[in-house]
């Protein structure tokens, strides 16, 4: 079986739980024998090699008819394509304009490594370069042969709809968030009408959890019929070392919030969850990791309620900064408003750190032994936190039980629902 | 000739509130009256009231030959009497038949008897009290919270001066015997002990409504073919349920109300079968088996142990704390902190925090009122900590 996917971030190339997500289940599901193509939007100067995806230096961008092919596994089961492209997969009309800018200006900062940037013409606005994706995307699909297409979200929607002209396949359409978990009432119609026209048109849709399926079926009017849940699982099963008791047992207990600084993330809920903490029990700190349009107000929320002591902002974080940040962190905060997934509450279990998860999430189908908030409930929020710092007998439950569960949640699992509905659209 | 034993645990726990850290010392109100009140209307309008009127038709139809026996909690009792009176009164009727059972417990429904025999006396006193002021009878049968049983609490039981005791045919005490015969205590001989039947029982409680079970449906007339087959071997069949098996747990549309009327004429018409309730029981003291239980069962889950409520760190955790007040709570001598405390003891609190098979959904979570037992635990530890800064040094 052939799989031709498009998707818009590889490890490390990323901000977020789609790139993970899309690792571990391409991981999975070339153990299993699926040969999978992966299509990607890169900015081919800032790829590097790392130990599981190997990335080759693509065509200079003036020759860009399409793309590169470039193994992403050692199996060569696997190969990557870079659609040489600036989309990332968390951008917004108006984000995706300041980044116009600024590769124009060949800063890069936000990208964080040292890469070169070069003026590329790319698409005049994020519409016009997901068209200019789709393009480069049909011409791929018409050299190269595969069964089926599956794609995720909604960037993808206009590449996989154009390789399923070209080629005839069918096309699954993988649903990793929505439009308004990511921006509230503010939504991007422009987004919302290419997510729906994408569903519509889909021949499946791979829903991320039951929650997200419900929000497919409300606000998109798809028949339930056409949506199977896979949920995510987490990459390997090799549980990291605990933290000897000791490292973190001092007087001082940190508190960790970790995601894009952003709305749909709710860090405004955690800060005044933490001001009901810190009346309480002076020796928290509250470790804010993440970038996103809402952090300098977040910055400035905490100094105008005089807690600022209390609160370190770390910026965006990757790779073993993340492992640190959990191995030094009691608990872990997720009080999304909406999240259609939720992969890194997985992680923090991974290296023992309990978790408090909004209910308005779909990570909480799985992660059972958890404790659940509603968002905007600061203070059954800040209860649980206390409860958490406070009561050991609590803390050493959560870990040994929601450890128990991970192990049940590996994607080999999901990589075989996956392929189930593969053989379904193939048939 | 067989006995049949048909006995019923009849409870409802006063199930508490979400009680944040935000809400110590500005209130002490831990009991969820809003829930207990709508719990204890929903069960006695679909299983207490109709079933006691089923029974009192049958015990009024077969005059002596269809008896059955009862223990109903104090945290019952206590709740019955403030908002469903007519409830209690129903139970008197069918105990004003004379063909009725009433046992005690421990007032409370509590573990006291794991862990304070002082106080696990007070309240078996106080239930055995109630008992006899409602219903005239002073019990000479226990049956300790849950069925929970070894030989220390047999003792304690026998001293009290009960003659037979309920527990669990747990497996691992049955030692190549079976439940079917009347057995005595090894730590006290002069106590009968009579041991429920799990599979008959469940069958009835657990599997009675289970379509993908192969002996779907279960009639009146097939489960009396099954306890005649026990025949002549058996002296006993003890089949010990929660009466909200009927109406609540097996609502009436699976058809267990026509079951249960259907049961005692089925059962009858087997020559070799008749319905006793524990007292009738009585041991053959040359050959009756010594049952010897060093490790505390219970009738709970699989496992039949105490996990259900003193598995997990947390449990016990609550449990110390409860039990540690035990002292101050007395040498207050204030009659309310001793009911909150007492209230606070019972068994079901504990079992909420139990995390076993919370992940699966499975029998705790159906008769869970929290999300998660983790969410039990802070609220029950937030109530003690407000308890505990009301209490004198």
């Amino acid at each position: 079986m052939k799989v031709l996917m498009f998707g818009w971030e590889f490890p490390p190339h990323m901000s977020g739980g789609l790139g993970t997500a899309c690792l571990g289940m391409t991981r999975a599901l070339v153990e299993d024998q699926v040969e999978v193509l992966f299509v990607m939007p890169g900015q081919p100067a800032l790829l590097h090699q790392d130990r599981f995806v190997r990335f080759i230096a693509p065509e200079p961008p003036t020759a860009r008819k399409h793309t590169e092919t470039v193994p992403l596994d050692e199996k060569t089961t696997m190969r990557g394509v870079f659609v040489d492209s600036p989309l990332n997969p968390y951008q917004t009309a108006s984000g995706y304009r300041n980044r116009q800018q600024t590769i124009k200006t060949g800063i890069l900062s936000d990208l964080g490594t040292s890469g070169v940037a070069s003026f590329v013409p790319y698409g005049s606005d994020l519409f016009s370069e997901v068209d200019r994706y789709a393009r480069a995307a049909a011409s791929l699909a018409g050299r190269e042969t595969f069964d089926v297409i599956h794609s995720h979200d909604w960037m993808t929607v206009a590449a996989a709809i154009r390789a399923r002209e070209v080629s005839g396949k069918r096309w699954i359409f993988h649903v990793h968030s929505l439009e308004p978990d990511r921006s509230g009432d503010g939504i991007n119609r422009g987004i919302f009408d290419m997510e729906r026209y994408g569903l519509t048109a889909a021949d499946h849709i791979i829903a991320v959890s039951n929650y997200t399926r419900r929000r497919i079926i409300e606000y998109y009017g798809i028949p339930p019929e056409k949506i199977t849940v896979v949920h995510n699982g987490v990459i390997g099963h090799d549980m990291p070392e605990e933290v000897a008791e000791s490292g973190k047992a001092g007087q001082e207990k940190n508190v960790l919030f970790l995601g894009r600084i952003t709305f749909q993330k709710g860090p405004d809920y955690f800060i005044e969850a933490a001001a009901e903490v810190l009346k309480r029990l002076p020796n928290v700190t509250f470790l804010m990791a993440g970038s996103g349009d809402m952090m300098t107000g977040m910055i400035e929320k905490v100094a105008e309620m005089g807690i600022g002591k209390h609160f370190h902002f770390t910026g965006f974080l990757r790779g073993e900064e993340v492992e640190r940040i959990f191995r030094m962190s009691d608990l872990y905060v997720m009080p999304s408003i909406s999240e259609p997934f939720g992969i890194s509450p997985l992680e923090a279990t991974r290296y023992g750190v309990p978790v408090i998860l909004s209910r308005q999430s779909g990570v909480a189908e799985i992660l059972h032994h958890c404790l659940l908030v509603d968002f905007w409930d600061v203070r059954d929020m800040a209860d649980k936190m206390m409860a958490l710092l406070c009561r050991k007998p609590l803390v050493q439950e959560l870990k040994a039980r929601a450890r128990e569960e991970l192990l049940r949640a590996g994607w080999k699992g999901a990589a075989r629902k996956i392929e189930a509905v593969y053989t379904k659209m193939i048939n | 000739m067989p006995s049949i034993c048909l006995f019923f645990q009849v409870h409802q726990p006063r199930r508490l509130r979400r009680y944040t850290i935000f809400d110590i010392d500005r209130h002490h109100d831990y009991d969820h009256e809003q829930l207990n009140t709508q719990v204890l209307r929903k069960v006695s309008e679909k299983c207490y009231l109709p079933v006691n009127q089923l029974l009192l038709d049958l015990l009024r139809r077969y005059e002596g030959d269809f008896r059955i026996s009862f223990s109903l909690t104090g945290t019952l009792i206590d709740q019955l009497e403030i908002r469903e009176q007519e409830v209690l009164e129903s139970f008197q009727r069918l105990n004003e038949t004379g063909y009725v059972e009433w046992l005690n417990e421990t007032y409370d429904h509590s573990l006291a008897s794991l862990y304070s025999p002082g106080e696990f006396r007070e309240q078996v006193y106080r239930h055995r009290a109630k008992i006899e002021a409602l219903f005239g009878q002073k019990a000479v049968t226990f049956c300790n919270t849950e069925m929970i049983y070894d030989n220390d609490i047999a003792q304690a039981a026998g001293e009290l001066g009960y003659q037979v005791m309920l527990t669990e045919g747990a497996d691992q005490v049955l030692a190549g015997w079976n439940s079917h015969v009347v057995w005595r205590s090894v730590s006290r001989p002069d106590l009968t002990v009579l041991l429920r039947d799990y599979r008959l029982s469940d069958d009835i409680s657990f599997r009675f409504s289970a379509t993908d079970w192969f002996e779907y449906p279960l009639t009146a007339k097939k489960y009396a073919r099954w306890l005649n087959q026990h025949g002549g071997s058996a002296e006993v069949i003890n089949l010990f349920m929660d009466y909200e098996t009927f109406g609540e747990h097996q609502w009436r549309e699976t058809g267990i109300f026509d079951f249960l009327r259907e049961l005692p004429e089925e059962i009858l018409k087997c020559p070799d079968l008749g319905f006793r309730t524990p007292s009738q029981i009585i041991p053959d003291p040359s050959s009756a088996p010594m049952l010897d239980v060093k490790e505390t069962i219970s009738w709970a889950d699989s496992e039949r142990d105490l996990t259900a409520w003193t598995g997990n760190g947390m449990q016990r955790d609550a449990l110390q704390s409860l039990y540690q007040m035990e002292e101050r709570v007395k040498k207050s001598g204030d009659e309310d902190v001793l009911r909150t405390w007492r209230m606070l003891q019972t068994s079901d609190h504990f079992y909420y925090m139990c995390t076993k098979w919370f992940a699966d959904g499975d029998v705790h979570t159906y008769f869970n009122p929290w999300e998660s037992p983790y969410d039990a635990y802070i609220s029950y530890m937030n109530i003690l900590d407000d308890f505990d800064r009301n209490l004198p040094k």
